[in-house]
């Protein structure tokens, strides 16, 4: 079923040793990387820029440049006042819900993938691999092909429009890929360590808690960055599932954004739009190679 | 001698492939045995069916007079050494010890007796707060050891327990586990692909190829009387010559390369005349002349020798096929030398070439 | 303790089986399930509600007769190959640049992927400000003293799929390039070696040696890149909310609208059924070259 594996740790660049004097070769290659810097740099470097001026400072119309006079009006307003439909409560709430939503869906989810992943790996039965199967591909199917069933689903459940069903709908599609990550980890690891627990006696939970989530803590740390950026970023499932009172922070800053009446105020958007990232931008530079490792294992899937 | 593992008709299959075909193996109590084969002979599955790690498709298995066929690995009283250690790497040496027996529910204080028996038999004492990640190889495979032996049974299997180790430590470690069977004579079934572990740790041997035993003896009945050509070539190394020809003479000479070699004084059955027929003769079983004799030699041509410190190989051809021989090694012959081999028939195995069978 | 018998293979491993079910049904009720469900009522005359009165292929008819629905399958053409194809270039072009033994290659991988880490939403939102023609690039550059500049293209009908294009090439290379430099480093120094002392050029190596070798990746990205881009929704939702008019509709935001905006689930369920066709068409040739080079084996 695992048809390409990207080795994630290889990690030692071809080609020759850098020179000590630079050849207009290696100028060049500098100057392509750098070109390419800019074009993923400035956005950042403009949110940032754009939520520390005031409006009449944005009304000089140079995107680029840094304010003349920081204010951080813009942050508190967006945290604390901006009007998000028809309540202006600021992000504030947004940030609370996608919490509430993020923590627990990211344990339940891995909870259940976890177990799932070592099951396929080390209690093997008939059709286990065709129900993986199953999985793996479901998950190459656009979400809203299971949309609106999903909907009837949580309606027949009573949950509908509650975070349980946003929490349920979460575990739901990180199923495939948290399961696909936990079992090629655990697949990975000797069985002979299996079958030594088993000869000593432990059953499918103790050789679970005892023996390998203790070995598997880089995993854990893996899809704990995968699923925390991947939930805190949803919208869809939000917006669908969560109910008005519950909806996430990217719901909340899309409205601030694109549903207020009258003059834009770009500062405050900008502002908005740096809280809603923050999370995610801040797991993604304390990881670092972790999350490169995430989104590669992640990816290989199918 | 009481029975302690008693294996009947054991079948296993997996999907279409037959793994181990109606196998029958009867250990007696106390008895050290050897499973040995090439990779893929099926004396890994065996093991791991013994320990009830694997589902039979057919057949009985009991331990101490017990039908243990269906009961969990645990329930069999058996302790089981693995080749990779297989030791929980976020345990100390103690934890890994006591792992099976907490979970057995033991009372602590019996725990702490068994653990520190272990460590003293093993002298392991001074690692046992230490992590299995600050152990060398060698004291891995003693902790390993150790938990089979704190689980106080009456059968250790070992899978391939010294393949990972390094050549000096696989020597020593070899003659400890030899040590360990003298003092606690336990039953113990030891799965390896080198025949010098077999050679010197077994009381018997079980050579497997093919899901099947091919023999089941004492290693010097094995060494010396292989009951099949599989057999005969897989054990010494080098491995033993095979002369093709056949045995003529009304059952009393062999005629090979032009040259009848008297059968008299065979270690065997009688033989008979079969028109294809292979005689097997190790090494250190030839000896090399500079003059023929009637009925004992055939000529042959030195075409190279390895001297290899002790003793020395040389290297020859015979009618087409080519032969070693062990010499001293302040034997030294030239290459293209023409000499004789003279056989020590008296040593040597006959084999039907049809059945493969020895005579 | 010992059994004589052999136990049911039903109960053997029972908890393995139990703790699996969640998967079980994941992958029977909603993966298969749902999209039957789909499937099934998109045969129905359902509008606020479900229901089972069908109307054989009425909402296809409707579907195909759409001009927004026309729209938005031209527009996810239109991304999809520029997508994929800038977004494989991109990214292997900065892979294969990372991977000539650079300083600061963290400082740079960082960089291009941080991007990835943010949602659509934040990425259309930031591109909506900076693709603004009032106070954006558009006029920075022209107060700049660049005075004919001219960047309008969320303004207008016929470019405004560019300005999805550079948000999510954005959002995405980063990925891709981080994928790709992956594949780069699995292959074989050797080959490397191999390729010098034949005095085969570099540009050579990497496009008949090294690409070939890196056939895994490939169909890994192609597959991801391919099936984010059907889902394509978050993104316009954020940055264009499908205008001018419907120049920048796309079919999942088609089925989202009808089934939750418009009240109109038969045609909502008719056009997710569509985008499901199309990712079979995706996936069944690949699966089917995966296990048939499997089998192969």
């Amino acid at each position: 079923m695992m048809p390409t594996s990207v080795p994630i740790d290889a990690y030692s660049p071809h080609g020759r040793k850098p020179k000590r004097i630079m050849e207009p070769r290696r100028i060049m290659l500098y100057a392509v990387l750098l070109v390419a810097v800019l074009y993923y740099i400035l956005p950042l470097w403009v949110m940032v820029m754009t939520s520390l001026k005031g409006m009449p400072e944005i009304r000089l119309g140079n995107i680029f440049a840094p304010p003349v006079e920081i204010t951080f009006e813009p942050w508190v307003k967006a945290w604390s006042e901006a009007c998000t439909g028809l309540k202006c409560e600021g992000l504030r709430a947004g940030f609370w819900n996608s919490v509430q939503i993020t923590v627990p869906s990211v344990i339940v989810s891995m909870a259940v993938a976890s177990v799932s992943g070592y099951a396929l790996s080390f209690w093997k039965f008939r059709g286990s691999e065709v129900f993986f199967t199953i999985l793996i591909f479901g998950s190459f199917i656009p979400y809203q092909v299971m949309l609106y069933p999903l909907v009837v689903i949580c309606r027949e459940l009573g949950i509908y429009g509650t975070l349980p069903a946003v929490i349920l709908i979460h575990t739901i599609f990180g199923m495939p890929i948290l399961t696909l990550l936990f079992r090629n980890y655990f697949a990975s690891l000797p069985e002979e360590l299996f079958k030594a627990a088993r000869v000593d006696g432990a059953g499918f939970w103790g050789i679970f808690l005892k023996v390998l989530v203790p070995m598997s803590v880089p995993i854990f740390v893996v899809a704990t960055i995968l699923q925390i950026t991947g939930i805190w970023n949803d919208f869809l499932f939000g917006v669908v599932f969560a109910g008005t009172q519950n909806w996430p922070m990217t719901v909340q800053l899309n409205n601030i954004v694109n549903s207020t009446q009258g003059v834009k105020e770009y500062n405050l958007n900008m502002a908005a739009t740096m809280l809603t990232g923050l999370v995610p931008l801040t797991v993604y530079f304390l990881s670092g190679k972790l999350f490169v490792r995430g989104i590669a294992a992640g990816a290989v899937k199918g | 001698m009481k029975s302690s593992i008693s294996v009947r008709d054991l079948t296993l299959n997996f999907g279409a492939v037959s793994v181990l075909k109606n196998l029958n193996l009867e250990v007696a109590e106390g008895e050290f045995i050897v499973l040995l084969g090439p990779s893929g002979c099926g004396k890994s599955t065996l093991l791991n069916c013994l320990a009830g790690l694997l589902d039979l498709s057919d057949g009985q298995i009991w331990i101490k007079g017990q039908n243990v066929t269906w009961a969990e690995p645990n329930e069999r009283g058996i302790g089981m050494v693995f080749q990779s250690y297989a030791l929980y790497p976020q345990m100390t040496v103690r934890g890994n010890l006591s792992f099976g027996l907490k979970n057995a529910r033991m009372p602590q204080a019996e725990i702490d007796r068994r653990v520190a028996r272990a460590a003293e038999i093993l002298q392991i004492g001074p690692l046992l707060d230490r992590k299995p990640g600050a152990l060398s190889g060698g004291q891995r495979q003693r902790v390993a050891i150790g938990r089979a032996l704190v689980r106080d049974v009456d059968v250790f299997l070992f899978d391939e327990p010294l393949s990972n180790l390094d050549a000096k430590l696989r020597s020593e470690l070899r003659v400890e586990i030899k040590r360990l069977h003298a003092r606690l004579g336990n039953t113990m079934v030891y799965v390896t692909h080198d025949q010098i572990e077999a050679l010197t740790l077994a009381d018997r041997i079980a050579v497997m190829r093919g899901g099947i035993i091919q023999q089941l003896d004492a290693p010097q009945t094995i060494y010396n009387k292989p009951a099949n050509l599989f057999v005969a070539g897989f054990i010494g190394s080098p491995s033993m010559n095979f002369l093709h020809g056949a045995v003529v003479d009304g059952g009393r000479g062999f005629s090979v390369a032009g040259t009848v070699i008297a059968l008299e004084g065979y270690d065997g059955g009688r033989p008979v005349e079969m028109a294809k027929a292979i005689l097997g003769v190790r090494p250190e079983h030839i000896d090399i002349v500079h003059e023929p004799e009637s009925g004992r030699t055939i000529p042959a041509t030195v075409e190279l020798d390895e001297p290899m410190g002790a003793d020395s190989l040389v290297w020859l051809t015979t009618g087409g096929a080519q032969l070693s021989v062990r010499v001293p090694v302040e034997r030294r012959l030239a290459p293209g030398t023409a000499v004789h081999l003279r056989l020590d028939v008296g040593k040597a195995s006959l084999f039907d070439a049809v059945t493969e069978q020895r005579v | 303790m010992a059994q004589a018998g052999r136990p049911n293979p039903l109960f053997r491993n029972l908890t393995a089986k139990i703790a699996t079910l969640p998967m079980i049904v994941t992958a029977l009720v909603v993966f298969v399930g749902c999209s039957v469900w789909t499937v099934v009522y998109s045969f129905t005359a359902s509008r606020a509600l479900p229901v089972s009165k069908f109307v054989g292929l009425d909402q296809y008819e409707r579907l195909f007769s759409n001009a927004r629905w026309e729209q938005s399958v031209t527009n996810l053409l239109f991304y999809g190959v520029f997508a994929l194809v800038f977004s494989f270039v991109i990214g292997f072009v900065l892979a294969a640049l990372m991977d000539q033994k650079i300083r600061f290659e963290d400082t740079f991988r960082t960089i291009y992927l941080y991007p990835f880490a943010l949602s659509f939403i934040v990425t259309g939102v930031v591109w909506q400000w900076i693709l603004d023609p009032g106070l954006g690039l558009q006029a920075t550059l022209r107060g700049l003293g660049w005075e004919t500049f001219s960047l309008n293209l969320i303004g207008s009908k016929d470019t405004v799929i560019y300005a999805l294009l550079i948000a999510g090439l954005w959002q995405g290379t980063g990925f891709v390039m981080v994928l790709m430099l992956a594949g780069l480093r699995g292959i074989d120094e050797d080959i490397w070696k191999a390729a010098r002392v034949d005095g085969i050029p570099k540009w050579k190596t990497y496009v008949f040696i090294v690409i070939p070798m890196m056939r895994g990746v490939m169909i890994t990205s192609l597959v991801i890149v391919a099936s984010g881009i059907v889902r394509l929704y978050d993104l316009v939702v954020a940055l264009t909310d499908g205008g001018p008019g419907f120049a920048s509709e796309v079919p999942a935001k088609y089925v989202f609208d009808h089934m939750f905006a418009r009240a109109n689930i038969g045609q909502g369920l008719a056009a997710s059924t569509m985008m499901l066709l199309s990712v079979l068409i995706i996936v069944i040739p690949w699966a089917y070259l995966e296990f048939g080079r499997k089998k192969g084996r």
